[in-house]
């Protein structure tokens, strides 16, 4: 018999994150009847497509990919979406958010007003349409204070609640999906990434991104403390300046209310040393979706939010 | 700068409600930059808005509403911080006895225990509970802030008594490696940096201490294991066999058993995200490729010598964390280990687990957040290693059938201070 304290380890974080997702998206597959991986076309949801592919390499996607379509879109991730799935060769499932505001179940807010938290309607009706009961998305832990809180495998009530005092215990890596009739979990394999993890991992994986994550000019108004991109969605209101300035996004989200920040970073390796140095997090640098109150994202999220 | 690859270390704090866990995590997290602006920001504000001063640490991980209302932690908040050499994963665990069933969840995956004591108060029972449950769950390695010296008049005379406390417990308990600091998570003493009001203490800081601890320390491997998650086709009509390595590494070659069939085989080749390797260490998701054709599947474990044992019975450590008590007869549940899910009856309740002596007492039942050994019957035969021998195979939780909840840990086996 022997005992041995020093045995060959995987030590290397990126190698440990990887492994430990790769280990998740098969449990979860294994253990529930229909998965879907939920997909943004931001970094997070390719790096989550990314590592799906590896866990069922060489065999096809064992479960389809969803976008929640909230048609205020940056062209640019539209294009990524696409080839992104196509590569991956994956079966593309998009949900409108348009038609939940056509079955009347949302008050339409207008050309410009924002629709992000009209999402929550539109992927809870998907999820129950299609029977799913298991949803993948590309949440991290670090990204704000409710996710911190939330388990890998997140239990969802009928109605797609979250409630965050009664989570499932979740024991070593003895992830349980099971569910009945109705209700559904979130998994989350990137849960304990940071975003120098994510952008580390890119870099070594070569991957494939949006265009907008890189430095570019671009035609932009500050509004709310934030560097909007003057487009389709974002008219400049009276008394904005238009200015063009070489920005990047550092997340994707809807045109209306995702800022650009203002940078010269044009390859993953300049990304990195910027997002190793930043001194404001990411969701505050650009969301301003949960800039309405302190509690914004667990409210969001209780509701059955990403 | 350095952007090299790290190694990576888990902790969770543990300790009793009040005695300052989250305060600590908040000042290690602020004293190492690790918070950026517009985090610390809305700690403020929160901070203010409750007219608790200018600015509440325990904030930092406390970030559900009804925990900043109540000023407790109730689950686990998960934070992440590097340093040069090491990315730490930290769960901020609860401390109150309601919300044992969280503390285990952020124990579970700990390598490291920080234990966190109020000097004036000494080791409460709930501190007692919370280090024998991280005993119990294979942590090794402690590291012990004594805090709210500022309270105690910085004395060498209270904080000695604390660590003579420490000192009986952990040697009990068997934690082969142990540093027990004083300090102030308020003000920030021995913390991040050796404070000036503690000139009779020399040894590391908290930070020191976590940096200085050996990452993964927990394993004691007793040969390679790898329980089949999912069957992969490779073109061509083969199959590997795909799950996360733990005990030892697996190499092309080595004569391996399929297991509860019993079957010997040979590894022909090892892939990993589609790519080929020579070696699966412990911790890959990798796919094995065998010699020989055989129907193994989900649930199945696949090892080297010294083999697990198969058996339908097991006599296991419980930690219980359903409403209703756990009795013979009782509910109805299933158990899973590994990647095997099935029915389960519980044969026997040997004991309870009396915290203030550790000591065994007679019981009938466990109750809510109770600690006992049992004798458990399986419809399926499970591949199992001591839990002291291999975390993974060695660790199941049981289902209640009617909700869905985990409503219990259980390690096979009892540990030696039992």
């Amino acid at each position: 018999m022997t005992t041995t304290l020093h045995t060959p380890h995987a030590t290397d974080h990126l190698d440990v994150l990887e492994s430990h997702a790769l280990f998740i998206l098969r449990e979860v597959v294994a253990e529930c009847e229909r998965p879907v991986l939920l997909f943004s076309g931001g970094k997070d949801s390719a790096v989550l497509l990314h590592l799906a592919a590896k866990a069922f390499a060489p065999q096809q996607l064992p479960f389809p990919v969803l976008h929640i379509d909230t048609g205020q879109n940056f062209a640019e991730v539209l294009e990524f979406r696409d080839r992104a799935v196509a590569a991956a060769g994956a079966r593309l499932v998009v949900a409108s958010v348009q038609d939940t505001i056509d079955q009347g179940k949302v008050a339409d807010p207008g050309h410009l007003g924002s629709r992000n938290r009209l999402q929550t309607v539109t992927l809870l009706d998907a999820i129950t349409e299609n029977s799913f009961d298991a949803a993948f998305g590309g949440a991290r832990r670090d990204e704000d204070k409710a996710r911190a809180k939330e388990r890998v495998l997140s239990f969802r009530d009928a109605f797609g609640q979250w409630d965050p005092r009664q989570q499932r215990p979740e024991l070593w890596q003895l992830y349980q999906g099971k569910v009945n009739p109705g209700e559904h979990v979130r998994a989350f394999p990137l849960s304990d990434w940071t975003e120098l993890d994510v952008w580390q991992y890119i870099g070594r994986e070569q991957m494939d991104l949006p265009s907008i994550y890189f430095a570019h000019q671009r035609d932009v108004v500050m509004r709310d403390g934030m560097w909007l991109a003057v487009g389709e969605f974002v008219e400049p209101r009276p008394g904005e300046d238009v200015v063009n300035k070489m920005v990047r996004f550092r997340t994707v989200g809807d045109a209306n209310c995702t800022g650009a920040v203002v940078s010269s970073a044009a390859t993953i390796e300049t990304i990195i040393e910027e997002v190793a140095i930043a001194n404001v997090s990411e969701r505050g640098a650009t969301r301003g979706d949960d800039k309405f109150s302190e509690t914004a994202m667990e409210d969001r999220k209780r509701e059955g939010y990403f | 700068m350095e952007l090299a690859t790290k190694d990576l270390l888990r902790l969770a704090t543990i300790g009793s409600v009040d005695d300052g866990k989250s305060t600590l995590i908040g000042r290690l997290l602020v004293d190492t930059r690790q918070l950026f602006d517009d985090q610390l920001d809305a700690v403020v504000a929160a901070s203010e808005k409750r007219g608790i001063g200018d600015l509440d640490l325990s904030f930092v991980t406390d970030g559900l509403r009804a925990e900043r209302e109540q000023g407790i932690t109730i689950d686990v908040a998960y934070r992440y911080a590097t340093t040069p050499t090491r990315k730490f994963i930290i769960a901020d665990c609860p401390g109150h006895v309601s919300y044992t069933r969280n503390m285990a969840t952020g124990a579970s995956t700990a390598d490291l225990a920080l234990a966190v004591l109020d000097v004036t108060s000494g080791l409460k029972e709930q501190t007692r509970r919370h280090l024998c449950i991280a005993a119990l769950l294979g942590v090794r390695s402690i590291v012990v802030a004594v805090n709210k010296m500022d309270m105690a008049a910085w004395s060498e005379i209270a904080f000695q008594r604390v660590v003579d406390q420490i000192e009986t417990l952990s040697r009990e308990l068997g934690f082969t490696s142990k540093v027990v600091i004083p300090v102030s998570a308020l003000l920030g003493d021995n913390v991040v940096t050796s404070s000036a009001n503690t000139p009779w203490y020399a040894g590391p800081t908290v930070l020191d201490a976590l940096e200085a601890s050996e990452a993964g320390s927990w394993e004691v491997a007793q040969g390679a294991r790898l329980p089949i998650q999912w069957v992969l086709r490779q073109p061509g009509g083969g199959r590997t066999y795909a799950g996360m390595v733990s005990g030892e590494a697996f190499n092309v070659g080595d004569r391996v058993t399929l297991l509860p069939a019993n079957v010997e085989t040979t590894i022909r080749a090892i892939n990993f995200g589609g790519e080929s390797r020579l070696e699966a260490v412990v911790g890959l998701a990798a796919d094995l490729d065998l010699a020989d054709e055989t129907d193994a599947g989900r649930g199945d474990l696949i090892a080297t010598a010294p083999l697990p044992t198969v058996t339908r019975e097991l006599e296991a450590t419980i930690c219980w964390f359903g409403e209703r008590p756990l009795s013979v007869g009782g509910q109805r549940l299933r158990l899973k280990h590994t990647t095997k899910s099935t029915p389960v009856r519980v044969q026997a309740i040997t004991g309870v687990i009396d915290i203030a002596s550790l000591s065994i007492k007679d019981a009938a039942s466990l109750a809510t957040n109770e600690i006992g050994l049992a004798t458990l019957l399986t419809a399926d035969a499970l591949v199992v290693d001591d839990y002291r021998e291999d975390r993974v195979t060695g660790s199941f939780v049981l289902i209640d059938e009617v909700t869905n909840a985990t409503v219990a840990a259980g390690m096979v086996g009892h540990a030696s201070f039992l």
